[in-house]
């Protein structure tokens, strides 16, 4: 009896069983809506549609045909020459598209016969018991415990023992070359080889760039001395990449009264003539889509906006710290030299970087 | 003769004089050169088309860009800009700007080339400034595949790096340079219009600016080995290529296939 006044239900009156955290599906929520009624296809009213569909069937398969013999013949017929890929590309092409379609008219016209052609009443087939008989499993129980007997499994202790050892080993390699994955690059994320007094060059010719040589609106892509002559050997080219890939700068001159320089920076500009990573602190991609009128500083990436004239400040986009400024100065012969490596860390954060 | 000649050689005079002569020779030598090469950098212009481009600027520059070119609110000072920005700007049809915006669009040219001609001539006479490329920087005999490679560093993440163009921020945009002659990439190059940075020639020189050309000429012509390149505009076309013909495709052959037949 439900206690209609306050709107409670008795757990005795209610319709279902409540249980700990299983709940009851009714059985019987959705009557099922059998199969729906048959609808007859045209090409079994039809003669004529039956043998169209039977020609379209054929015709899909002589179609096949067509495509396999072309195929070979693309094969053989379409010269390739070596170095030009154009002939190599036309014979890829053909011969795939030859083998493509030679599956495909296969498929299509089988798909096509089994729709039109073939019968297609509707017929429900219940699945079988999942459980098995119980003669069934009386039989498997009796096939394992005879195993077990005959391989002396549960008797030979050594030979159990130690296949279980070596089934417990087994994964233990597949763990082992996640090494691969370390050892921790150490400081090498911290630095780049960007040192006191180190000219900066032309990217990619390595040449050095006086201050004269940047006028205001310029847009110098920078690499540190030294770098340049990494990339001409093969043995260090590899080191070459690892190095421009943390150290590459970019270089740009604006009109001073526009610089926006905090007090302990004003000294690692030289006349208008900034230098900051290139390295977007978001992933990593080359931010060098430098607008001369806006002096935004734009990542093609994600869209990240730096304010070059403001220690390039995040504006807009994922980026979350501005990107670091390179300590510049001239060196006597009025050569652009760096002042110190970066102050911080360039490029993407990553799992021990401070801040 | 033979004699005095012999010992005319070995007097000491012998050598001041051959120095003398060697100096008068390189002296004047290098005067001739830098002689030719002032010349080459006054002004080609003639002093009537100087006359005509003030007043051409007069009745169609000077409500932005001020009576003398000072500049104004709505417009940039003219001083030292030189012939090859008013060149590039009118010549695309940039200049004189229909209305303000993010950008300058690209539109029919409005003036004549001896007009244009000749408002490069006055701008030129204000101040030095960069002055239009001679043809041997044009003549794209530069070596494409360095011009490629300086290319990639300087210009692709703007152009894109085949000069496809691509996107800016606030509604700006990088022009492709499919179309673009080789005097206008110099021009743009040299003169860093709008948003574009300068790249002077002591940034990429003028043999960098040759490759350059050469590199962009070439990179059209290049056939395209691949097939059907989606205006060579990167991974965002092709991925939405795929997703809509590829799976839309795959879309429409599962409908065939759960389909009845008619």
């Amino acid at each position: 009896m439900s206690d209609k006044k306050n709107g409670l239900v008795k757990p005795e009156d209610a319709e279902f069983d409540y249980s700990a955290g299983l709940a009851k599906v009714d059985a019987d929520k959705f009557a099922d809506p059998g199969i729906e009624p048959h609808r007859v296809r045209m090409t079994d009213k039809s003669v004529k549609h039956e043998k169209a569909a039977a020609r379209q069937v054929a015709g899909l398969f002589l179609f096949s045909i067509a495509s396999s013999i072309f195929a070979i013949w693309a094969y053989f017929g379409i010269k390739v020459y070596s170095f030009d890929l154009n002939s190599i590309r036309s014979n890829v092409l053909f011969l795939g598209l030859g083998i493509a379609f030679g599956m495909l008219g296969i498929g299509i016209g089988a798909v096509h016969w089994a729709k039109t052609l073939m019968p297609d009443a509707e017929v429900s087939e219940a699945r079988h018991q999942t459980r098995g008989s119980e003669e069934t499993r009386a039989a498997a129980i009796e096939v394992i415990n005879l195993a077990n007997e005959e391989s002396g499994f549960s008797r030979r202790k050594l030979i159990r023992r130690s296949l279980y050892g070596a089934l417990a080993l087994f994964p233990i390699p597949g763990l082992v070359i996640f090494r691969d994955l370390g050892p921790n690059p150490g400081d090498s994320l911290k630095h780049t080889m960007w040192a006191p007094g180190l000219k900066l060059m032309r990217d990619p010719s390595g040449t050095p760039i006086k201050a004269t040589d940047v006028q205001v609106g310029t847009v110098f892509h920078v690499i540190p001395e030294g770098l340049a002559e990494l990339g001409q050997s093969e043995a260090t080219y590899d080191e070459m990449i690892a190095q421009k890939s943390k150290a590459a700068v970019l270089l740009v001159r604006v009109d001073p009264a526009i610089l926006m320089e905090a007090p302990e920076r004003k000294d690692w500009s030289y006349q208008g003539i900034v230098a900051y990573s290139k390295i977007c602190t978001h992933v990593g991609c080359p931010v060098a889509l430098y607008e001369q009128q806006t002096h935004h500083l734009l990542c093609p990436c994600h869209q990240s906006t730096f304010d070059l004239a403001d220690a390039c400040k995040v504006i807009f986009g994922p980026a979350s710290r501005p990107l670091p400024q390179l300590p510049i100065t001239v060196d006597k012969d009025g050569y652009l030299i760096a002042r110190s490596d970066f102050t911080e860390p360039v490029g993407p954060s990553f799992w021990d970087r401070k801040a | 003769m033979k004699q005095n000649l012999k010992n005319a050689r070995r007097s000491p005079w012998s050598a001041i004089a051959v120095i003398l002569a060697g100096l008068i020779l390189t002296g004047s030598g290098f005067a001739a050169a830098t002689a030719s090469t002032s010349a080459a950098s006054e002004s080609p212009y003639t002093a009537g088309q100087v006359e005509q481009g003030h007043k051409l600027f007069l009745s169609n520059c000077a409500s932005c860009h001020g009576k003398n070119a000072e500049g104004t609110a709505n417009g940039p000072s003219l001083y030292g800009v030189g012939a090859a920005s008013v060149l590039f700007q009118v010549e695309t049809g940039r200049m004189p700007g229909a209305i303000s915006g993010p950008q300058l669009e690209v539109k029919p040219v409005q003036f004549k080339q001896p007009e244009i001609d000749a408002m490069a001539a006055w701008v030129a006479s204000l101040a030095p400034g960069p002055a239009a490329p001679t043809a041997a920087y044009l003549a794209q005999k530069g070596d494409a595949s360095r011009g490629g490679q300086i290319f990639r560093i300087n210009c692709a993440m703007c152009h894109n790096a085949v000069g496809a163009g691509g996107a800016l921020t606030g509604g700006k945009y990088a022009p492709a340079l499919t179309n673009t002659s080789a005097a206008h990439i110099y021009e743009a190059m040299i003169t860093g219009p709008q948003n574009m940075p300068v790249f002077s020639n002591s940034d990429l020189t003028l043999a960098d600016k040759t490759d350059i050309i050469t590199y962009l000429q070439a990179v059209q012509t290049n056939p395209s080995i691949g097939g059907f390149d989606l205006g060579n505009l990167g991974p965002v076309v092709e991925g939405l290529f795929m997703w809509i013909f590829m799976l839309g495709g795959l879309v429409l052959i599962t409908m065939w296939l759960g389909a009845k037949s008619n």
